[in-house]
């Protein structure tokens, strides 16, 4: 294992009506290759600045982004972005869009290669549907595909499956661990969904409210496929909501983190 | 015959407009205002004589020139001034200046400038239909959402692609309304023009008509062709949404 991302006392704050508001506050920490690391917090806490500061988006005030030791600055196809509302572009095909990030590729080459991660996401037979014909999920697996086809190093996940309805987002996370378990990435996904945390991630960063600073890191010892039920998931998980500041009867009564 | 029947209502609605202008004209003994039947006779008279058709051609060539025109101008300025940031906040305020002043307040300077003939029409056109077309295009680029242009960045493509392949494509259905909203106006002005200055054309026969002899059948019957290739126009437009490239946008 060695360490792909390292942030490096990464701070960013935003002039607002009331002055200048502090969003992230000094925060280090590193990701290894392969891993999959979440980041939860509550909800406005920073999480997306934080992520759009990793994948060099948005630029800090100080600290810096480190990526295979050299500083990353700017965005580019080795770190792919998966954000809530989606990107998927509403004027091309599914076909086109996976096309999109092929830029550079022999031409010949980039349909047939499209077509291939169209059916590891299972959307054989929509490579000519537009956007707009496709569901919520099927949707999300066109990002998801059009993310993969550039074969990133890493993905960067902002919420990517809350605007899902839940058996959707259920299915969503095994898709997506099914996938991840042929191609390695390394994986940043930020959620509000602690149960999602721990079904998808290797280590899990608690984040505190504003300004943001990491409050508690947890390893998910569990092997994949991994059983959401059994009590020592259901232990890390009022672990964590203590952590976020759910009290234990509150956090025995919500079904969902 | 489902579409018969949802147009049914207002077909009912323009026969009722229909009798009661026919019963008003023969209730006021008017000799000079038609009743339907003399518009009809007139319209078939022009028709005949073929007077019609060359003032149908004259009025859609000015407007397929000027029009055209302003196409050509309005869409390339409209993605730059949208884009380019300097572009925008150095002409927008002209362009704000110039848009609300009425064509129809540009035909003395048409006229000293482009004198009587096609010049001035097609200038006129021109003028009144390249502001809207400006003005969505400019709008179109400034409201593509974030996320797209994230995501072609994140992709890493040249600027060039970029433009090509996410900002055009954005931009298309807007520009398209531009075109609809520019040749509606279009349509407007070269009647206007061609009333004031022109030989030809079907504003120019509106008022011949009414200079020689009062023929108020050849008034009106000019008046509704005019509404009818109005309407034509507009369906060409609406023909241009149902695009590959434009539908999108509608389609929920």
């Amino acid at each position: 294992m060695r360490t792909k991302i390292e942030v490096r006392g990464l701070s960013k704050s935003f002039q607002s009506d009331k002055g200048r508001l502090e969003v992230i506050e000094n925060i280090s920490f590193s990701v290894q290759e392969g891993e999959f690391v979440a980041l939860v917090g509550p909800s406005g806490c920073g999480k997306t600045t934080l992520l759009n500061l990793i994948a060099g988006f948005v630029s800090p005030d100080s600290g810096s982004v480190v990526i295979d030791g050299t500083p990353h600055e700017k965005p580019n196809s080795r770190g792919i972005l998966i954000s809530q509302q989606g990107s998927v572009f509403p004027w091309l095909t599914v076909r086109e869009n996976l096309m999109f990030g092929l830029n550079g590729h022999p031409p010949a080459d980039i349909a047939s290669i499209a077509d291939r991660y169209a059916d590891i996401v299972g959307l054989k037979g929509f490579e000519d549907s537009f956007p707009h014909e496709l569901s919520g999920g099927m949707l999300k697996r066109a990002e998801l595909a059009r993310a993969l086809v550039v074969k990133p190093e890493i993905l960067y996940m902002d919420e990517p499956f809350s605007a899902l309805d839940a058996l959707m987002s259920l299915r969503m996370r095994g898709e997506l661990l099914r996938i991840l378990a042929k191609e390695r990435h390394t994986v940043m996904l930020i959620t509000h969904d602690v149960e999602e945390a721990i079904h998808l991630a290797d280590r899990i960063l608690v984040l505190s409210a504003r300004p943001t600073r990491i409050q508690a890191t947890f390893e998910v010892p569990f092997s994949h496929p991994r059983r959401l039920s059994s009590v020592a998931s259901q232990e890390l998980r009022m672990a964590i909501l203590r952590e976020l500041g759910v009290e234990h009867d509150e956090a025995d009564a919500s079904p969902r983190g | 015959m489902q579409h018969l029947k949802a147009s049914l209502p207002s077909i009912t609605v323009i026969a009722i407009l229909i009798a009661a202008w026919w019963a008003a004209v023969l209730a006021t003994h008017s000799l000079i205002f038609p009743t339907p039947w003399a518009v009809v006779t007139g319209t078939w008279e022009l028709i005949y004589n073929g007077t019609l058709w060359q003032h149908i051609a004259a009025s859609l060539t000015r407007v397929a020139i000027g029009f055209g025109l302003a196409v050509c101008i309005a869409v390339p300025l409209g993605l730059w001034m949208g884009w380019v940031r300097g572009a925008y906040t150095t002409l927008n305020p002209i362009f704000q200046i110039l848009r609300p002043i009425s064509p129809i307040a540009w035909i003395p300077i048409a006229i000293l400038w482009f004198g009587i003939g096609n010049v001035s029409p097609v200038y006129l056109i021109f003028i009144s239909s390249v502001f809207p077309m400006v003005v969505q295009t400019t709008v179109g680029v400034h409201t593509i959402e974030k996320r797209y242009l994230r995501a072609a960045e994140n992709f890493g493509v040249s600027r060039r692609t970029l433009f090509t392949r996410v900002v055009i494509p954005a931009v298309l259905p807007q520009i398209v309304v531009g075109m609809r909203i520019g040749l509606g106006v279009a349509w407007l002005v070269v009647v206007a023009a061609e009333m004031i200055a022109l030989h030809s054309g079907l504003g120019y026969m509106i008022m011949d008509s009414r200079n020689a002899g009062n023929r108020y059948d050849l008034v009106v019957a000019g008046m509704i062709i005019i509404g009818l290739i109005g309407l034509s126009l507009d369906g060409l437009m609406r023909l241009l949404e149902g695009n590959r490239w434009v539908r999108w946008r509608y389609a929920h």
